[in-house]
């Protein structure tokens, strides 16, 4: 098996506030890739821009660092050209959801096995304690100066409503449960969503890690496998659940659709144009 | 003294314009009626200009028929067919005393004379309206004493695959009965059969390849190892789209509608990390919201390459016409500094060449890498001389990587840090939009800062020293010189050859940006300097300015949403010659 250590990147020290939950979220990671044996080779992260879409930088892996909310289309891109490696997409839910809800429909309709962690802190934080798509209405912030009065995006119900593959929501404090259910994405074969609780010590004092551990309970003996279930309790609100809500390992993911990888296996890169047939089109405009 | 390779008179082509509604089969002509008369022996030019609706509405064919390589539009109508009420009066400025007019005399709104074929009445004899058009190819090859047996033959091929074989047949009797009208023409002596039977046909057209634009850069594409395309659809580029899909499974490509444009390029992007060769396809409205995508290329210093096919702006402009009007946008897009290359195919060989070598180019240098075309050349076909497939294996500028491999390692004199993709070699890959240090890891460290900014605009250096030097036609010891760039190449060496003036040539630039230093050699030896542009500001005029000092006082320019005429060139020419005309 291989250690959390193989994981960790010594080179910088993250810039996260002390006490942030984005640090376990990184040990949450570092565990699980090491519980999967995963090779640091053979991960690729690929992130946005935020507080959260920072944490592949403190990753010994590949790391595709892109744009504001443009992590799945890149990170879509790159399982399709290469299936063999296991990709993850990772950003806070301003990212996601925010600038980025556009692609998160569409990555959901395409069902590319990639692993989708959003760090939900209800709150920008690099931007410095805006109000994100996910934040309750009423949340005061400097810019919302009347308190937030557009309601909340809920993303697990959305991702359900879309006929996500997977779709799962944990609280960062309760890291075994996070090692676990991320370690579940990731080997489900297929786009896999987990919403990740995190508190911002600095810009949300709503939402801290007391209100997640009050607001919050594991889901018991429930049928990941029954949709219309699944979506009665990602809608509820008293007490949020956490765990997985609906899975669905039937759907073919948008690599095994794609005819590229049928007959040719070798990586894009080996791959030669077949000249002959490139000769054959040409003559073909003959006529 | 060198002059311009006579190629082309007035008499020596035939120009056939056919106008009407969208949806009534216009476009089917002009396909079948080009490769018929290719392969009866003609050389043959198409292009079309058409309004953006699906039905109705006033668009037109331009078939010019020669017996040597014709390449560019004009104005002028030999033969006009129109198709319905509002035909004669979209092309009317364009007609004169010499221009034929045949069609369905009572279908038509006009004091103009008017052979009459009644198009419909025959289709409908035959069985449905539908047929109108087929008839007119007949009539036209009738005319033109086109190959009828090839005609058959290929309408067979053309619709056998979707239709049933009642409908092929129909077809076959459409064109046989145009033919028929055709042959009563001439007998009755209302068409003098010497003015469209005058024509040579050779074999060497006959053997010559016909694509349009789209499917130039397509190939292009293709050859040059494209084997990822991302976009999202938009006139007048979705045809690369669509054409690389087409091929898609035969080539081993993965073609994506994306989401947004913004997705595509971000998707192109992936793909160019993880070992693909990719492409973007789109227009200038699509391209405006790719540019913080492009900037993310500049900072990966991934390859990329665009093409932006160009349509008149702003906004949406005139979604189906042309313009030369995004240079700019191409030149601007993207914030921060970072290098990039921009070329302008100079007509349909040139977009299937220039493609390839867009790809070698980004590869070779990690940088976005654009194939700037427009909508003329999207829509237009021509004949042309075989196009060469390279010989030997592409080449990836990709290496192995060692276990302490960096990604933007700073000890690189070309400022191109070797490359390597995920899961070839013990490296880890790390490239980031943040500023970044060698690893690919953020940093804010100011000294690292400015030499990777040093280390990514280094490759300035090599751009411009291996830019296309640009092609120089007519007299080398010319006193006047044109200047032109991208599509309009063709036009501007047929209005030049319509001169034939022995002190006047043409110097085209394929690369727009960066561009090559031999250029201001070429400027400083003419007397007079005229830029001609499809565009209102001279937009390229502005970036030779700017790249050379050298300013021209004289532009050639048109905007109406038209490509130039030949003829119509040739003359503006020939007033600023005389002093008048062009603007200052
Ligand atoms: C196109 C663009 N717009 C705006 C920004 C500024 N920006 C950086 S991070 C961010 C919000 C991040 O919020 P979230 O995704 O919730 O992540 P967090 O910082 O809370 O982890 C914004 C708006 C940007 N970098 N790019
Ligand atoms: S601002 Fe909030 S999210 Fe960002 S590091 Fe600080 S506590 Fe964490």
């Amino acid at each position: 098996m291989k250690k959390t250590m193989d994981f960790e990147q010594q080179a910088i020290k993250p810039a996260w506030c002390p006490g942030c939950g984005n640090f376990l979220i990184l040990k949450a990671l570092q565990q699980a890739f090491a519980e999967l044996s995963l090779v640091p080779q053979q991960v690729v992260m690929v992130s946005g821009i935020g507080q959260a879409a920072k944490t592949p930088q403190y990753l010994n892996i590949h790391m595709f660092n892109g744009l504001h909310g443009r992590a799945l289309p890149p990170a879509t891109a790159i399982k399709a050209c290469n299936p063999e490696l296991t990709v993850i997409a990772e950003g806070g839910d301003g990212d996601m959801y925010g600038e980025g809800g556009n692609h998160f429909l569409h990555t959901i309709r395409r069902n590319p096995d990639i692993t989708h962690l959003v760090h939900n802190n209800m709150v920008y934080g690099l931007t410095k304690g805006q109000a994100s798509p996910t934040s309750e209405l009423g949340f005061k912030t400097p810019l919302q100066v009347d308190g937030v009065i557009s309601d909340p995006i809920n993303p697990i119900a959305l991702a359900i409503s879309l006929e996500a593959s997977f779709v799962a929501r944990v609280f960062c404090g309760n890291i075994e449960h996070t090692v676990e259910i991320i370690k579940k994405a990731i080997k489900h074969p297929g786009y896999a969503l987990v919403d990740i609780f995190q508190p911002c010590v600095t810009f949300n004092k709503v939402n801290t890690f007391k209100w997640f551990q009050e607001h919050t309970y594991i889901l018991q003996d429930h049928d990941v496998y029954d949709r219309n279930t699944a979506f009665i309790r990602a809608t509820e609100r008293e007490k949020l659940p956490l765990g997985i809500f609906y899975q669905n390992e039937q759907k073919k993911t948008f690599e095994q659709k794609l005819t590229v990888h049928k007959e040719q296996k070798t990586a894009f890169l080996f791959r030669s144009i077949n000249r002959n047939r490139v000769e054959e089109l040409l003559k073909g405009k003959q006529y | 003294m060198k002059r311009v390779i006579k190629s082309i008179t007035p008499e020596q082509d035939i120009s056939i314009v056919l106008c009407g509604e969208a949806g009534q089969g216009i476009q089917t002509v002009e396909q079948l009626l080009t490769r018929i008369l290719k392969l009866s022996g003609y050389y043959v030019f198409a292009t079309k200009e058409y309004m953006s609706r699906v039905r109705g509405g006033s668009n037109s064919t331009q078939i010019r028929v020669s017996s040597n390589p014709v390449q560019a539009p004009i104005a002028r109508i030999d033969l006009l067919i129109p198709l319905d009420k509002e035909a004669i009066k979209h092309v009317s400025s364009r007609l004169d005393k010499h221009t034929i007019i045949i069609g369905d005399r009572e279908r038509l709104d006009t004091d103009k004379k008017v052979i009459q074929v009644s198009f419909l009445k025959i289709a409908q004899e035959i069985g449905k309206s539908i047929y109108a058009n087929i008839i007119a190819v007949g009539l036209l090859l009738g005319l033109l004493d086109g190959d009828i047996k090839v005609g058959k033959h290929f309408l067979k091929e053309y619709f056998t695959q979707k239709n049933k074989e009642e409908f092929v047949a129909d077809n076959i009797k459409a064109l046989e009965m145009g033919c028929q009208e055709a042959q009563r023409l001439i007998k009755e002596g209302q068409i003098k059969h010497k003015q469209f039977s005058r024509l040579e046909k050779s074999n060497k057209a006959k053997n010559n390849l016909l694509l349009s634009g789209a499917e130039a850069v397509g190939l292009g594409a293709i050859a040059g190892g494209c084997n990822f395309i991302s976009s999202y659809p938009m006139s007048p580029s979705t045809g690369v789209l669509v054409f690389l899909a087409q091929y898609a499974h035969d080539f081993n490509i993965i073609a994506e509608q994306a989401e947004d444009e913004i997705s595509a390029i971000n998707m192109a992007l992936g793909a160019w990390y993880a070992g693909a060769r990719a492409m973007i396809t789109t227009s200038g409205g699509g391209f405006a919201l790719m540019t913080e995508g492009l900037s993310l290329a500049g900072m990966l210093e991934s390859p990329l390459v665009i093409h932006l096919s160009q349509r008149p702006g702003p906004a949406t402009g005139l979604p189906t016409r042309t313009e030369q009007g995004d240079l700019q946008l191409a030149l601007y897009a993207g914030h921060g500094e970072f290098p990039r290359i921009i070329l302008a195919p100079a007509n349909i060989e040139d977009a299937y060449k220039l493609t390839q070598k867009a790809f070698y180019w980004a590869d070779q240098y990690q940088i976005p890498v654009f194939i700037l075309t427009d909508q003329y050349t999207m829509d237009t076909y021509y004949n042309m001389k075989k196009l060469s497939v390279p010989r030997g294996e592409i080449v990836r500028f990709i290496i192995q990587t060692d276990s302490d491999y960096q990604r933007y390692n700073l000890k690189v004199r070309d400022g191109v840090s070797p490359r390597g993709i995920p899961g070839f070699g013990e490296g880890l890959i790390r490239v980031d939009s943040d500023e970044h240090d060698e690893m690919g890891l953020i940093t804010e460290d100011m000294e690292i800062r400015k030499r990777m900014v040093e280390k990514r605009n280094t490759k300035w250096h090599w751009l411009k020293k291996e830019a296309l030097i640009p092609t120089l036609i007519g007299a080398t010891d010319y006193r006047v010189l044109c200047v032109g760039w991208g599509s309009t190449y063709n036009i501007i060496k047929e209005a030049l050859n319509r001169l034939d003036k022995p002190d006047i040539a043409l110097l085209h630039f394929q690369q727009v940006y960066p561009i090559s230093e031999t250029s201001t050699n070429y400027l400083n030896r003419a007397e007079q300097v005229i830029s001609i542009e499809n565009n209102f500001g001279g937009q390229f005029s502005q970036l030779l300015e700017m790249q050379t000092g050298i300013s021209i006082g004289t532009r050639i320019l048109k905007y109406n949403g038209l490509p130039f005429y030949a003829d119509e060139l040739a003359q503006e020419i020939n007033n600023i010659l005389k002093g008048k005309g062009g603007q200052k």
